[in-house]
């Protein structure tokens, strides 16, 4: 008997959803709500925030003290994953470089991300005007505001009312104060003419109205392992779990999709996968297949998913699937603050999210390259993990000992163990995050050669920084020596030439986007602007593939609404019977 | 949810905000019995299987030899020694921990390793000892050679580079177990709620009018 067989299921659903993070989970809340059968995909385990987070662990519960090495953001993430994953490689091409963060569990990145909640503006969505260089969205803000809007109700976010032009303001929640050292970003920054505002983050400063399933945040600050009263948004907490519950949602765990299937007339007729479980391949039947399995993964299966009907891969009579990759621009600074040793002690955890950041609010015909960054900042009497102490031989003789008097760099001892208690709580961090331009050259593709260990064909990433985002990053590290110099601060020089100004590698800021973009030319896009693919109308992608150009702004919000959008189109076109 | 729901969801609605804040603290009662001085048993809840096969593995080899442990434990005490507030680096197991990380992170292997046998030929050369024999005038006149970046002698180089990393794995094996966040003082990991800069501390850096 043949030990590997490919079990057929009969059961029909209304909709598979392939992934379940932001997108895919937004899609099968709204979904699943409206009381459509869904049977949702998850590459990984099931992962439930209120049992499986590792919130309120002390360092010495692990034995690394948290350090990264199991997980790529320590012990205590909350992302199952990395940059590497066993037995699932990629590859890269003529020695480009791009890291590619996949988190396998229900709910993805967004158990472990910053929560970092901010709407793309109206010139993110319109940009060609400005310089010619991207090209636009088929969509406006003004199409997407009422979207964020729900989401805001719906999930919450703190924040304040600026009316910024191109950073939209939203429905928020009260923000979480900022914290000491935060106090002297922002004047320093005020000082160097850098503006500073109250983050936006999607945690629950106060219950939100109308939810009995999500507790107010009590600030813990580690919202990066993911919250076991929901007191923040992760998709398995806020939306998959919440879908279940209608009792039209499924989910299989475990489960790698390995294409999407189709029939004669090239329509998608639900996806094949293979348990990590039991090793078996299972084909599943849907009225309607949606991909939210990351921009990548999303990406890869439909170049995967050939046919008679779609021998270029599904949706991609266009050859743009794959192309337009772009993630965000990265480079940051620290120091630490002399006035601050010896501070006082007291709880300023806070919130897992930006207390405050600096939008992009400059003009960039003054500038040598095009669209802008925002800066994260943060710092403080933070949880010692592993690292904590590292490198006192690089501050202790930048300043006074007790006795007034400069010491010698480094030693041991007594003195030196006086040294960690004064320096404790003055240090901080700032890193900009920035707009990198979608160029059909930054591709994914599958690399011919080279498969996973499930024998499915692995992207091959081609990759490269051009002089905008070199140029924006020299401008971030003057702008971050500025403010530092303004805040009275000890820190190291500008990261220089040498290493791109601390320009992070393509993937490393982990928002790549664009792989599947929307538009309303079939010839030069995969999706319309309902993120349905224009070759396969019951084909539809719903998390950041679809992004023409992303803003300075992280990606998750609009992922949300665009997702939420898409979903109720499908709502409003099965009423018309269209899908 | 309200605040207090979040708390009675987590298990613990019942204590009140101070029982609270005392029961997260270190080195209170409720969590007497995981100190340092007891084997570090994770609670595997939420914890991936190839993640608790890796710790048992790792747990399971042993990397350092007796002497090599016993040098890093004499170094570490000299490093961080007990003062008034705490104890030392032994006394909070690092020599223990140190053993661990470099099974974890085994790009410290070769580093802690040379910069150990590095150490025991200075100290034949100059005591006909190793570290560990040597008298402990001896073993500090060593340590102040390599301990100090900025006057480093002629030759001595590799053995700073050797203790910035023994001083790094110190403090971050200290400054992470209940008697070294006791010791630095933090104050959180405890539910409650952020107002935001307490005012006697606005005050004292004159920030009051920045917020």
């Amino acid at each position: 008997m043949n030990d590997i067989q490919i079990k057929k299921s009969s059961q029909t659903y209304d909709a598979i959803i392939v992934g379940s993070g932001a997108g895919g989970g937004m899609a099968g809340y709204v979904l699943a709500h409206a009381g459509l059968k869904v049977l949702m995909l998850e590459a990984g385990p099931f992962f439930d925030p209120a049992k499986d987070s590792m919130q309120l662990k002390w360092p010495y519960e692990s034995p690394r003290r948290g350090a990264g090495t199991n997980r790529a953001f320590g012990d205590f993430d909350g992302a199952y994953g990395g940059w590497q994953l066993e037995g699932e490689p990629y590859t890269t091409k003529d020695k480009t470089e791009f890291h590619w963060f996949r988190a396998r569990m229900l709910g993805g990145r967004t158990n472990h991300w910053g929560r970092i909640s901010l709407r793309m503006g109206p010139d993110d969505f319109k940009g060609h005007h400005i310089d010619g260089l991207t090209d636009d969205w088929p969509i406006t803000y003004d199409d997407v505001k009422p979207f964020y809007d729900k989401v805001d109700r719906m999930i919450g976010v703190y924040g304040t009312v600026e009316n910024l032009p191109n950073e939209p303001d939203g429905i928020f929640l009260p923000p979480p104060k900022p914290r000491l050292n935060e106090l002297y970003i922002k004047k320093g920054a005020a000082k160097a003419g850098v503006k500073v505002i109250t983050g936006r983050g999607s945690v629950l400063t106060e219950a939100l109205p109308g939810n009995k399933d999500r507790g107010a945040c009590f600030y813990c600050g580690q919202c990066g392992r993911s919250c076991k009263i929901y007191g923040d948004f992760s998709s398995s907490s806020c939306l998959v779990i919440p879908a279940m519950k209608t009792g039209n949602l499924k989910v299989i765990p475990n489960a790698m999709v390995r294409e999407v299937l189709t029939d004669a007339s090239g329509q998608a007729t639900g996806v094949s996968y293979i348990s990590k479980d039991d090793m078996q391949e299972y084909q599943v039947k849907a009225g309607l297949v949606i991909l939210g399995a990351s921009a990548g993964e999303s990406a890869r299966l439909l170049l995967n998913s050939k046919s008679a009907a779609h021998p270029n891969g599904l949706a991609n009579s266009s050859g743009v699937v794959g192309k337009y990759l772009h993630d965000s621009t990265g480079s940051s600074a620290g120091g630490f603050l002399p006035q601050l040793m010896d501070r006082k002690r007291y709880n300023e955890d806070g919130v897992g999210s930006v207390h405050i950041y600096g939008p992009w609010v400059y003009d960039n015909k003054k500038l040598d390259f095009p669209r802008g960054y925002h800066i994260e900042f943060g710092g403080g009497m933070g949880m010692p993990g592993y690292g904590f102490g590292w490198d006192m031989q690089k501050m202790n003789g930048a300043v006074p000992d007790r006795d007034g008097k400069m010491k010698e760099a480094g030693g041991f001892g007594a003195s030196l163990k006086d040294d960690y208690r004064r320096f404790y709580g003055t240090s901080f961090g700032m890193a900009g995050r920035g707009m990198a331009i979608a160029r059909e050259d930054n591709y994914c593709e599958i690399d011919p050669n080279v498969v996973d260990k499930y024998g499915i064909p692995v992207l091959r990433f081609n990759y490269k920084w051009s002089d905008y985002e070199v140029k924006q990053a020299k401008h971030m590290q003057d702008t971050f020596q500025h403010i530092m110099h303004e805040m009275g601060a000890i820190y190291g020089p500008a990261h220089g030439p040498e290493t791109n100004y601390g320009l992070e590698a393509p993937g490393r800021i982990i928002h790549e986007v664009g792989t599947v973009r929307m538009g309303d030319d079939p010839k030069k896009s995969a999706l319309n602007k309902y993120c349905q693919a224009h070759d396969c109308k019951n084909l539809f992608v719903v998390d950041a593939a679809p992004f023409v150009q992303q803003g300075d702004k992280n990606a998750t919000w609009t992922i949300l609404a665009l997702s939420m959008r898409t979903a109720e189109y499908i709502l409003s076109q099965r009423k018309k019977t269209n899908v | 949810m309200n605040r207090r729901d979040s708390l009675k969801a987590i298990g613990l609605g019942t204590l009140s905000a101070t029982m609270l804040l005392d029961a997260c603290k270190p080195g209170s009662k409720k969590q007497a019995e995981d100190t340092n001085d007891e084997k570090i048993t994770p609670d595997e809840a939420g914890r991936l299987p190839e993640e608790i096969e890796r710790d048992k593995k790792l747990n399971a080899e042993k990397f350092f030899t007796d002497h090599e442990l016993a040098t890093i434990t004499i170094l570490g005490d000299i490093i961080i020694p007990k003062d008034a507030k705490s104890g030392s680096a032994s006394d909070a197991k690092v020599p223990e921990f140190i053993e661990f990380i470099v099974k974890d992170i085994p790009d410290h292997q070769t580093p802690m390793r040379g910069g150990l046998r590095w150490l025991d030929v200075q100290c034949l050369n100059r005591y006909d000892k190793t570290f560990v024999d040597a008298s402990s005038p001896q073993q500090l006149e060593m340590v102040n050679d390599i301990a100090y970046p900025n006057k480093v002698k002629p030759g001595m180089q590799q053995g700073v580079s050797f203790f910035n990393l023994m001083r790094n794995l110190t403090a971050t094996g200290f400054f992470t177990t209940k008697m070294g966040i006791e010791d630095i003082g933090y104050a959180g990991n405890s539910p409650g709620k952020w107002t935001g800069v307490p005012p006697d501390v606005l005050k004292h850096y004159g920030m009051e009018d920045v917020v």
